[in-house]
């Protein structure tokens, strides 16, 4: 299984903002479990995906470099339920970035209408905890993610 | 344009109940960020860039709240710090009040520093 939820970045402005979308199928494994007489796409994999979303952002606007994790839900907001056949865009935006963290804030659409806000902070882990260590590699961005974003950054090159 | 200090806790006030999800009449001068208003480290930054963005101030790492001081064995012996240690840590923070914690420098008291009028403090020193 591979724990991406978003489908397609259609707009990337690096180390300022972007935008994705993700379309909810009733193929979808999760939907069933939640619930199974009411199908609907949990609001904590809106989180996920909002926290994909600006992490990308966040993490390319350092080329990829950082393990940047989410580290803080500032805000978490929902007006509305999302159900199989809705396509959720995601809009993250960069308002603080710097050496050891950044924090976004975002809005998620459903269907072209808004339905809620997320704000987020990110850390960057091997510039915050003294004396503990990480793998050296980056186990964050593995090339998955990257992918989603490429097409977009060779478009602004 | 300068502040006045009562401004300027409201102002700080306003910022903690955003960081923290706080009520209002919870933040008091003497509340500690991290026992009363349950401040956690990555709240710690999220504060700083709010300060910043809300006052208009740079904020260097560091400054506000100092890092690393536990991590080096000449300032902390036997989970207290030394004479050196305290001295240092004055030096980096002039804003905060010591009278309580020097009388027992232990280490697991230090956050009892961080509380709200240490923060007005400091960005009474940014703002004039």
């Amino acid at each position: 299984m591979r724990w991406i939820w978003i489908d397609r970045f259609i707009e990337f402005e690096p180390g300022k903002k972007a935008t994705a979308i993700k379309n909810v199928s009733l193929a979808e494994e999760h939907v069933h479990d939640h619930w199974e007489a009411y199908p609907t796409h949990p609001a904590s994999l809106l989180i996920e995906g909002m926290a994909q979303t600006a992490g990308v952002l966040v993490g390319q606007a350092r080329d990829f470099k950082e393990k940047v994790v989410l580290a803080k839900i500032a805000k978490a907001e929902f007006d509305d339920i999302v159900t199989p056949g809705d396509q959720v865009t995601f809009k993250a935006e960069i308002e603080t970035i710097a050496p050891e963290a950044a924090a976004t804030k975002g809005k998620v659409l459903c269907n072209g209408r808004e339905i809620g806000r997320v704000d987020l902070m990110f850390s960057h882990i091997d510039k915050n905890l003294a004396g503990v260590e990480f793998p050296k590699e980056n186990f964050v961005f593995t090339g998955q993610l990257e992918r989603l974003v490429a097409p977009l950054l060779e478009k602004s090159k | 344009m300068p502040m006045t200090e009562s401004e300027v806790f409201e102002k700080v006030k306003e910022t903690l109940v955003e960081a923290l999800g706080v009520d209002d009449d919870e933040v008091t001068p003497e509340a500690t960020l991290t026992g009363d208003l349950g401040a956690e480290s990555i709240d710690f930054l999220d504060i700083v860039f709010r300060l910043e963005k809300a006052f208009d101030v740079k904020i260097p790492r560091g400054e506000l709240f100092p890092d690393n001081i536990l991590n080096n064995p000449e300032l902390v012996k036997d989970g207290k710090l030394t004479e050196s240690g305290l001295s240092q840590l004055k030096q980096r923070m002039p804003h905060a009040d010591f009278s309580q914690f020097e009388q027992d420098p232990d280490v697991n008291k230090m956050a009892e520093l961080f509380r709200v009028q240490t923060i007005v403090n400091y960005v009474m020193t940014k703002v004039k």
